[in-house]
């Protein structure tokens, strides 16, 4: 019964392929030779985004169907502007919640009041006008893809229309001057950034987190170093990068053009990467201020405590150990230099 | 209510550009904007065929997807307007119209724009009905005088036909019975869906 259920299977499918006995089996898959429906072909051509001529001048005035237009809209509103915005309130959740099982991190040991210098003036400055301009455009970017969903309801359509637009210039105007910022960033600090084998093993204890007692670091830490490759890549790389392509600067260039086809794409590469950079820099933020006891002096002073140094980066802190000394004496060492030179 | 399209009949449109001048001269728009052009594929060449091709009022326009102000609205007609006052000139809906219809009055540094502008179907702008700030800002409101717009009116071959979906449609099939062929309903299955 079975097996005769089986048979007549498989005869109804392999008889009607006996066909091909007769024909060879490459003649029933031929196409119809000439073409005989030119008009199909014409509005083929047509919907594939062929150009034609249009007396009126315009970008890409020439082309019937911009194709890329739908898959655009599809990205952006169904997965930036959507899986986008929960990345940022995911990531800011992960923050909050590594903070309340961990805690901040103190300094440990005696504080003896001496600190050894991290970051000079220039360094410093450098990271702070490139702060600014990057929480500048994080804010007003992000209120150009969210601001749909989350402001118009706050602000009114007016309201937001306003800041929309106050937003979109801003975020235009600040971008390049903001690109410089990062750019010196590659210049000043590569030299610190390049892995070594002690990154290796401080990413092995993840950074202090598994196991007890801190891992070896130079100047800059594995994660510190990261955070800067990813501020390189998916910062200047990408973001600067399409932001560049999206104000039309990349084109008169002659780095790609300003066609809708390279807006659409630098776009997406702009949204996505931008999101991604923010999304580190919280963490990069957290740790720098909040999480770790200590470490905002050294953005903020140019100094760090001895204590700090020791825990924290304790092969850079044997190089640096030397020039220890308490916020006063350095002060008063700077002024007699420059009382003795005048 | 109508539901209010355009179609062009490729084998009809003869590429005077007689819709493009009306659509400009009838709205005054700004130097450089042309709410609707005609584009011809096989230009000069024996078979050459042209199609006048503007905003095509799209039952799920993209355009008003993509916008981050949410400026545009669908009119009870089945016409895509847009607010000028809420637009910020983003650029985002020519990036995602089939049809190139949004047009921009400056390209600037930076980026800046100015505020879009496309065809309105000649039905002007949120502003009140015939205003002289909706016809300055917008153009003429046709249809609330009960016309249509002045490029398909002025259409010397008839080739591009705007009004009721239906109406239209009754016409063009009427045509394609007469002179035989297939329909070229060009850019309906884009902007109307198969529906």
């Amino acid at each position: 019964m079975n097996w005769s259920i089986l048979l007549i299977l498989l005869s109804a499918m392999i008889l009607p392929t006996a066909s091909y006995l007769v024909t060879g089996g490459t003649e029933a898959f031929a196409q119809v030779e000439g073409d005989n429906n030119l008009r199909a072909n014409f509005w083929r051509a047509v919907r594939d985004g062929q150009a034609g001529y249009s007396a009126v001048s315009g970008p890409e005035s020439g082309v019937f169907i911009n194709n890329g237009g739908q898959n655009w809209r599809q990205m952006r509103v169904g997965l930036i502007a959507n899986y986008g915005g929960w990345a940022i309130v995911g990531a800011l959740c992960l923050v909050a919640v590594f903070f309340l099982i961990r805690g901040r991190i103190r300094v440990e040991g005696e504080k003896t009041g001496l600190t050894v210098p991290r970051w000079t003036t220039l360094e410093r400055f450098m990271h702070w006008y490139t702060a600014i301009g990057f929480v500048i455009l994080a804010i007003t970017g992000l209120s150009m893809l969210f601001g749909r969903a989350v402001l118009i309801p706050l602000l009114g359509p007016e309201g937001f229309a306003a800041w929309a637009a106050l937003s979109i210039n801003v975020h235009n105007y600040v971008g390049p001057f903001f690109s410089i910022g990062v750019f010196a960033m590659l210049l000043f600090w590569v030299k610190n950034n390049f892995p070594t084998a002690v990154d290796l093993k401080w990413f092995a204890t993840g950074g202090g987190i598994i196991g007890k007692g801190h891992p070896s670091a130079g100047k800059l830490n594995g994660g510190e170093k990261v955070w800067f490759w990813i501020v390189i890549l998916v910062g200047l790389v990408a973001v600067c990068g399409s932001g560049f392509m999206l104000i039309g600067w990349a084109a008169q260039w002659g780095f790609g053009d300003a066609s809708r086809a390279t807006m659409q794409w630098a776009h997406q590469v702009h949204a996505i990467a931008a999101i991604l950079w923010i999304v580190v820099f919280f963490g990069h933020a957290y740790i720098g201020t909040l999480g770790t006891e200590g470490a905002l002096e050294g953005m903020t002073t140019g100094r760090v405590s001895v204590e700090w140094a020791k825990q924290h980066h304790d092969l850079w802190y044997e190089e640096v150990k030397d020039k220890a000394g308490t916020p006063e004496e350095k002060k008063a060492e700077t002024a007699n230099a420059s009382a003795s030179t005048t | 209510m109508a539901r209010m399209k355009f179609l062009c009949d490729a084998e009809r449109c003869i590429e005077c550009n007689g819709c493009v001048t009306a659509c400009k001269n009838e709205n005054e728009v700004p130097w450089g904007v042309n709410r609707r052009r005609v584009i011809t594929l096989g230009d000069g060449e024996a078979g050459e065929k042209s199609i006048s091709v503007a905003c095509m009022h799209c039952t799920d326009a993209p355009c008003a997807a993509v916008c981050p102000v949410d400026c545009f609205y669908t009119t009870d007609d089945g016409v895509v307007l847009h607010d000028k006052d809420l637009c910020i000139g983003c650029g985002y809906c020519f990036y995602a119209c089939p049809f190139g219809a949004p047009q921009y009055p400056q390209q600037e540094a930076f980026g800046v724009r100015g505020k879009m502008d496309k065809c309105t179907f000649c039905a002007g702008g949120p502003l009140d009905d015939n205003s002289e700030a909706e016809r300055e800002k917008y153009g003429r409101n046709r249809l609330s005088e009960g016309k249509l717009p002045l490029c398909a009116e002025m259409c010397s071959t008839k080739a591009l036909i705007a009004g009721d979906g239906d109406m239209v449609a009754d016409i063009y099939r009427e045509r394609i019975l007469r002179r035989g062929g297939r329909p070229q309903t060009w850019g309906w299955e884009t902007a109307y869906g198969t529906g």
